[in-house]
């Protein structure tokens, strides 16, 4: 009984919290962020040497290392004076999968499964989608779609596979969804060192270019792709199937309380493999967009860390379709204007995922960010209350 | 006229393992010993070192897989008859069939390699060495799970001992203020687990998976920005010497794994013994495994639930850390990003194929590591099975583990809940 509570509690956790507190949160992760850097910085500790003398210099130079990352990180990832718009277009395609495989982890939460299979989804969908991509050679419009069909199989079969593990043995999803990661991580590293998926003359892990037929159109001039367009639509669809769809009442149903789910008729087996072969499609979406869109072509690395990243997307939106679908290109804003902030100031990317979990922990811990600003609830009802009692006398 | 009492359904019990071991002995007499190739596998028991040397095993693999096979078929055969009269195999035989099953795949394997001779003793050595942190790893996860709380964040302690130690040996040019050094970095991993899991109440999965995110961040941007600007003084450790115990380390085979390690493979084998005592011989483990298992009843007890599952992980993550110093203290010469590639996840699987028992997680951490160091030596000769089949071995048996096929493994009962006091 205990364990259907914890389950809806996660979801509870994930939804609850006001706005505010989010914001509050992706503030202080961000100024920790900036702390990381200056702390690193050569000038702030060249100034920190004769702090005692001339703070100033040392404030300003914090001041600056921080700003100047973060400036670059926005100049990246959003508006430059000499591209304008053109890196935000960058920050698109960055989040498309981000928001595919974010939504697939969401739906996943929603029905009370800890879905942490993303990565291995995101593979399989990826080998399946580039191998029909390079090998087949089919008519324009057709062979597209094949590559996105092949794709959305490969991450259902991966994930429902974890579904109907843990339907029929009760063996839990993380365990599961963990190994079947690294299983597909070394399916592909073997895939790639065959002749089949090998291009012919090349002796490192590298897959033949995607045919022209079997890659979404790109933006002129960008590398913004069609598969942006699919993430919206994938966002339209998750939205419809957890608001007015039955399997989606069914999902939620059993997210909430399983007990009772199955009580009022909802078959829960069948549930968990189908939430987890819809979370494994929308993952393989993801892995679609990587390797006919962005990369177009198939490597080792083609899933990256996206499959970690797609829970911090799923958390930071709380588990909603479009709050996915924003978190998804909040982060694909960090990725994007990382690159160039590495560029411009030196700061190691790395710096990205440190402001990212941050975020995510902050946002899951409400309490914990309403103390640091002095918001705890507690205190706000016993400031309130001694008036009362001060009447009451 | 006496009548017994029959029960009215006779219960047979599972029908698993003879169902596996019928499976393994058609691989093993079909596959290895008919198909198999008849070259003649050798295996070398010495090393260098030793007080005197053993004899080179020759065998020849598709006789000895024959050999083999038949006697795996009877072990089968025995283990359907014991189920139909509701019997069942002991553990002693299922234990000596596997173990014959990985002789005959290793007989299989050297047989049909390039180089048919591989030495026994490095292998077993090498696997205990790839141990080591996977066993620091487990006992972390055991610690803590054992408690009630999920360390999905071994990996992050793992890393962050592994960072740390380099730093501070290399800093202070003492290899033993970076073991210390970072047996804190796990236990400062573990306080962020244990407040926003105990205090903040956030789900245990998510706090553990993001911290790992956190660790890999912060160690690769400290990586970057300090540790490559000045490799001389911040990426060079002092490492850990290996010391060989006079006498003892000369006994072939067992001298190089037991007695020939550094002072962190020593300590592997004392924490094994002492969580296993802890937990299952004091009055402290009782505690611990009734929080873990029944948190309530050991609140109305009296034991201070929160505070001791605060206290677990904060040891989990020492022990941890301690561990991930291994990488930069005595395996690799200095830290790189992501040093701890994954282990902390094999941790994670040792601690449930061994039944969250320190002495089972530690036994699986060595079959991980052996699983591991087979891989490298079967690439180095030249198999025809390919060393990614080989690499997913942990991960494929866990998820068997987990899916009850090799017996159920089942955790703690409260574990990944939190206690909140009405």
């Amino acid at each position: 009984m205990t364990k259907q509570k914890s389950e809806s509690d996660l979801f509870r956790q994930i939804t609850q919290g006001p706005g505010l507190v989010s914001v509050l949160g992706v503030f202080v992760a961000l100024l920790i962020g900036g702390l990381l850097i200056a702390a690193t910085d050569s000038k702030v500790a060249e100034t920190a040497g004769y702090l005692f003398a001339r703070p100033s210099d040392f404030f300003s130079a914090v001041w600056a290392a921080g700003t100047d990352s973060y400036i670059a990180l926005f100049n990246g990832a959003i508006y430059n004076s000499s591209q304008g718009f053109k890196p935000f277009l960058e920050t698109l395609t960055v989040a498309t999968p981000l928001i595919c495989a974010g939504l697939g982890v969401a739906l996943s939460f929603r029905a009370g499964l800890f879905n942490i299979g993303a990565q291995g989804q995101i593979i399989i969908g990826a080998v399946m989608a580039g191998y029909v991509g390079f090998a087949w050679h089919l008519p324009v419009g057709l062979h597209l779609l094949l590559v996105v069909i092949f794709g959305l199989i490969g991450g259902a079969l991966w994930g429902g596979l974890v579904g109907l593990l843990k339907a029929k043995t009760g063996a839990h999803e993380v365990i599961l969804t963990i190994m079947f990661n690294y299983v597909a991580l070394y399916l592909i590293d073997y895939l790639m060192n065959t002749e089949a998926f090998r291009r012919p003359g090349e002796t490192n892990p590298i897959s033949p270019i995607l045919d022209a037929s079997a890659v979404f159109p790109s933006l002129p001039g960008s590398n913004l792709h069609l598969g942006f367009v699919m993430a919206i639509l994938l966002t339209l669809a998750v939205a419809w199937i957890l608001k007015r769809s039955t399997i989606g009442f069914e999902f939620r149903a059993v997210g909430h309380n399983p007990e009772a789910a199955k009580t009022a008729g909802v078959n829960v087996a069948r549930t968990t493999i189908l939430v987890m072969a819809l979370a494994g499609a929308l993952a393989g979406a993801a892995g679609v967009a990587q390797v006919a869109g962005t990369e177009k072509v198939l490597t080792n690395g083609i899933a990256g860390s996206l499959g970690f990243d797609a829970i911090t997307v799923a958390l930071l939106g709380r588990s909603t379709p479009w709050g996915t679908f924003f978190a998804g290109l909040l982060f694909g804003a960090f990725q994007a204007g990382a690159v160039n902030m590495q560029i411009a100031t030196g700061t190691p990317i790395d710096i990205v995922l440190v402001v990212q979990s941050l975020i995510v922990l902050f946002i899951a811990a409400p309490p914990l960010v309403k103390t640091i600003f002095g918001l705890n609830p507690k205190k706000k009802r016993a400031a309130t209350s001694e008036p009362v009692k001060a009447g009451a006398k | 006229m006496t009548t017994t009492l029959q029960p009215a359904i006779t219960i047979l019990p599972s029908k698993k393992t003879p169902i596996i071991l019928s499976v393994i002995a058609v691989i093993v007499f079909l596959f290895f010993g008919i198909m198999g190739n008849s070259d003649v596998a050798h295996f070398k028991l010495d090393s260098a070192g030793d007080a005197f040397a053993l004899p080179e095993l020759a065998f020849p693999g598709k006789v000895s897989n024959i050999i083999i096979g038949v006697i795996l078929l009877a072990v089968a055969a025995y283990s359907w008859m014991l189920r139909s009269k509701a019997q069942q195999l002991a553990t002693w035989i299922i234990g000596v069939a596997s173990g014959l099953f990985v002789l005959s795949f290793l007989i299989w394997v050297v047989s049909g390699a390039n180089i048919t001779t591989i030495s026994l003793s490095s292998l077993l050595a090498g696997a205990v060495v790839l141990a080591v942190p996977l066993v620091f790893g487990s006992l972390s996860g055991v610690l803590c799970e054992r408690s009630g709380v999920v360390n999905i964040a071994i990996e992050g302690q793992l890393l962050g001992g592994a960072f740390t130690a380099a730093l501070v040996s290399s800093m202070t040019k003492n290899a033993f203020f970076g073991l210390i050094a970072a047996g804190i970095a796990g236990a400062l991993v573990s306080l962020v687990l244990a407040l926003f899991s105990i205090k903040y109440v956030v789900n245990q999965i998510i706090v553990g998976v993001v911290l790992n995110v956190l660790v890999s961040g912060i160690t690769g941007f400290l990586f970057t920005t300090v540790m490559q600007e000045d490799p001389e003084l911040y990426n060079s450790p002092v490492h850990l010497p290996v010391i060989a115990i006079p006498g003892l380390s000369a006994i072939p085979v067992i001298g190089p794994i037991l007695f020939r390690q550094s002072v962190i493979g020593y300590l592997m084998y004392i924490a094994v013994f002492v969580v296993w005592f802890g937990l299952f011989k004091t009055k402290w483990g009782l505690r611990v495994r009734a929080v873990g298992e029944h948190p309530k009843a050991a609140d109305t007890l009296g034991i201070k639930v929160n505070r001791t599952r605060f206290w677990n992980v904060t040891l989990g993550g020492i022990v941890a850390g301690i561990g991930g110093s291994f990488f930069t203290l005595v395996a690799i010469d200095s830290f790189t990003k992501e040093i701890s590639g994954g282990r902390g996840f094999i941790a994670l699987a040792a601690v449930i194929f061994g039944r969250w028992n320190p002495i089972g997680a530690f036994l699986a951490a060595l079959l991980f590591g052996f699983a591991d160091n087979l891989q490298v030596i079967l690439t180095i000769i030249g198999t025809p099975v390919p060393s990614q089949f080989m690499a997913m071995m942990p991960y494929l048996v866990t998820i068997f583990a987990v899916a009850g096929l090799v017996g159920r493994s089942r955790g703690p009962a409260s574990v990944g809940e939190p206690y909140v006091k009405e």
